[in-house]
């Protein structure tokens, strides 16, 4: 309603030629009303629901505070009992392993598959849904298929290696293992979404690079490491940048698969902060987790940011 | 007359040696293509197996799961677990929660998320940038930063125990601004131009000439809107305390929580929580697909 008013306003204030100066002004005042007008919306949601929140939640890092009442300002006390808390680094060390490794395999896999799916196939599309499926499956459904999978008493896994003579993988009790599960489900829901963006970035290289190099002898590693590689930096640098923000957000797969254990050895930052927060109910400390994972991510992003400044992201 | 012989001779000379060379090749490239194929097979079994063993597990008895031995397939298929399920829980109200969850979500959050993109897009204001900016800044806000200060606003402005806890702080996205605001760059200026010059207001060109155009926009959208909201967890983990809150997700975490954990019901809801997410990417492949290949935002 008022975007219509001020179009209105706009529109007529436009015509008269006399004063040009305050009628552009007035213009420009009206657009303004209307841009606001027509972002309001989201931009109210986005405030109320996440930045205020956001501001709340720096102020309570600074407090003790269970939850119910009046937080208790304690200055840096939460920043500092993490510092000497053991799980916390922990779960930085996990979260770091946990996005590596992801990082690594879902990336090569996606890669791998792009480059497998991209030429004529007989029965191409069913290959690449099947491998894209997956990420319609929710965090928890995949933590939940993958007890069935890993779990050392009920899981297929395990039966199958002591159907084949062979030892038995203990997921449950065994640190690294629980976290070489956890790792696995996210790359088998990652890697279809890597594949996408490549296939994208594949569609981009011209064949005729290609007859060139074959041309002059080059073989297909060859051509796979001068030619297609190369060109598919840009790919590359966005998956970089999206698997590393998806990886430290990890939770839901972490909270139904391992619940952190064995010990604190799959403990994330995001499940340590939960179990702070509504587990110990030290939602002050929970909200100083919370400043520090934020932290983390904007210096991240901060550093793709200087290393990408050639390029404009936003467009 | 004598040169054509000439060529014709030569050219019988060099058929047989070009005829071996292209045989060749070709024999090679079908290697190649059977190599491929046999890589992808494999790849696709081992990428389809947790699909499959939801299943085998969601329609076996459940013995199967405890025996020691090890078996591909169900011992028998049954429907038990579904039946139990739906005796022991109230499974209705958990899909119906995520029906009215998803539909309020991803209804809201296109209109809001397109309104701002047009804005973002095409009208010139103080602070655009910036507020663009800010907007796109949180996707890498994890939950998990502001999820108590969250708490505490949703119970203060009384919602707590309502869906308008879930609802409202999920609305707005970055992916959902970011989106809009790449595919109405992407309109024309002198359309817009144009129509305004015959005194369309601004409201006005939004409705008639950007809308009609944004049906893809509006598609990918509402696929990767409803995706996001139907499987949703650790927010509506700490908002819907109540049973007869649940989502689906919440509820098999509820199932996953009771003392002797039934996992064959689990599979059988993760099923049923799952169906509707694989109808809709059967459906609409097309523009999950895009979506994510031009936002790369899931």
């Amino acid at each position: 309603m008022t975007g219509v008013t001020a179009g209105a306003v706009a529109a007529a204030t436009a015509r008269p030629p006399g004063s040009r100066r305050t009628s552009r002004r007035r213009a420009r005042l009206s657009e303004t009303l209307v841009g606001y007008s027509f972002a309001a919306p989201n931009l109210v949601l986005l405030g109320v629901f996440l930045l205020y929140p956001l501001g709340l939640a720096a102020v309570l890092s600074f407090s003790r505070y269970s939850g119910f009442g009046t937080p208790e300002w304690i200055g840096i006390g939460n920043y500092a009992d993490l510092l000497s808390d053991a799980v916390f680094w922990r779960a930085l060390a996990n979260t770091t392993v946990f996005t590596i490794a992801t990082l690594v395999l879902s990336l090569g896999l996606g890669l791998a598959l792009a480059v497998l799916l991209d030429k004529p196939l007989p029965g191409r599309p069913v290959f690449r849904t099947i491998v894209y499926a997956p990420i319609v499956v929710s965090g928890v459904a995949s933590g939940l298929i993958g007890v069935l999978i890993f779990d050392e008493n009920t899981g297929v896994v395990d039966k199958a290696l002591i159907a084949a003579g062979l030892p038995a993988v203990p997921w449950q009790s065994n640190g690294t293992a629980a976290m070489v599960a956890v790792i696995l489900m996210t790359v088998w829901g990652r890697t279809g979404f890597n594949m996408v963006i490549y296939l994208a970035g594949l569609q981009g290289i011209g064949p005729e690079l290609y007859e060139a190099a074959e041309l002059e002898g080059a073989g297909a590693w060859q051509r796979f490491r001068s030619i297609t590689f190369p060109l598919l930096g840009p790919s590359t640098f966005f998956l970089l940048i999206m698997n590393v923000i998806y990886s430290f957000q990890v939770f839901d797969l972490v909270f139904v698969l391992t619940g952190g254990g064995p010990g604190n050895a799959t403990t994330m930052l995001t499940t340590f902060a939960y179990s702070e927060a509504f587990t110990t109910r030290m939602q002050g400390y929970a909200a100083a987790i919370g400043m520090v994972l934020l932290v983390l991510m904007l210096a991240f992003a901060g550093v793709q940011w200087r290393l990408n400044r050639g390029r404009d992201v936003t467009e | 007359m004598t040169a054509a012989t000439e060529q014709r001779v030569r050219t019988r000379a060099a058929a047989p040696a070009r005829a071996g060379h292209v045989h060749s090749r070709r024999r090679r490239q079908r290697a190649t293509t059977i190599v491929r194929f046999v890589i992808a097979v494999v790849v696709c079994v081992v990428m389809a197996f947790p699909f499959y063993w939801m299943v085998v597990v969601a329609l076996s008895p459940k013995d199967d799961l405890f025996s020691t031995v090890f078996k591909l397939w169900p011992s028998r298929l049954t429907l038990d677990n579904f039946t139990g399920l739906f005796a022991s829980y109230d499974i209705g109200t958990w899909f119906g929660n995520s029906i009215v969850v998803t539909v309020f979500v991803t209804v809201l959050g296109v209109v809001v998320n397109l309104l701002a993109g047009y804005a973002f897009a095409k009208l010139r204001f103080l602070g655009r940038s910036a507020l663009f900016f800010a907007a796109l800044a949180t996707l890498v806000l994890p939950v998990q930063v502001t999820m108590v200060a969250q708490f505490r606003l949703v119970t203060d402005l009384g919602i707590y125990g309502t869906y308008w806890a879930v609802i409202l702080p999920t609305a707005a996205t970055a992916t959902g601004v970011f989106l809009a605001r790449q595919f109405i760059l992407g309109i024309p200026d002198e359309l817009l131009e144009a129509a305004k010059l015959d005194g369309a207001g601004s409201f006005r060109l939004f409705r008639s000439i950007v809308l009609p155009l944004c049906r893809p926009l509006i598609a990918v959208l509402v696929v990767l809107i409803a995706m996001a909201t139907w499987n949703d967890f650790a927010w509506p983990l700490i908002a819907l305390k109540q049973d007869f809150l649940f989502t689906l997700p919440i509820g098999l975490l509820y199932l996953q929580g009771q003392t002797t954990p039934d996992f064959t019901q689990i599979m059988a809801l993760a099923l049923i929580a799952l169906l509707p997410m694989i109808v809709l990417f059967l459906v609409l492949q097309r523009y999950f697909v895009q979506g994510i290949a031009r936002s790369g935002i899931r």
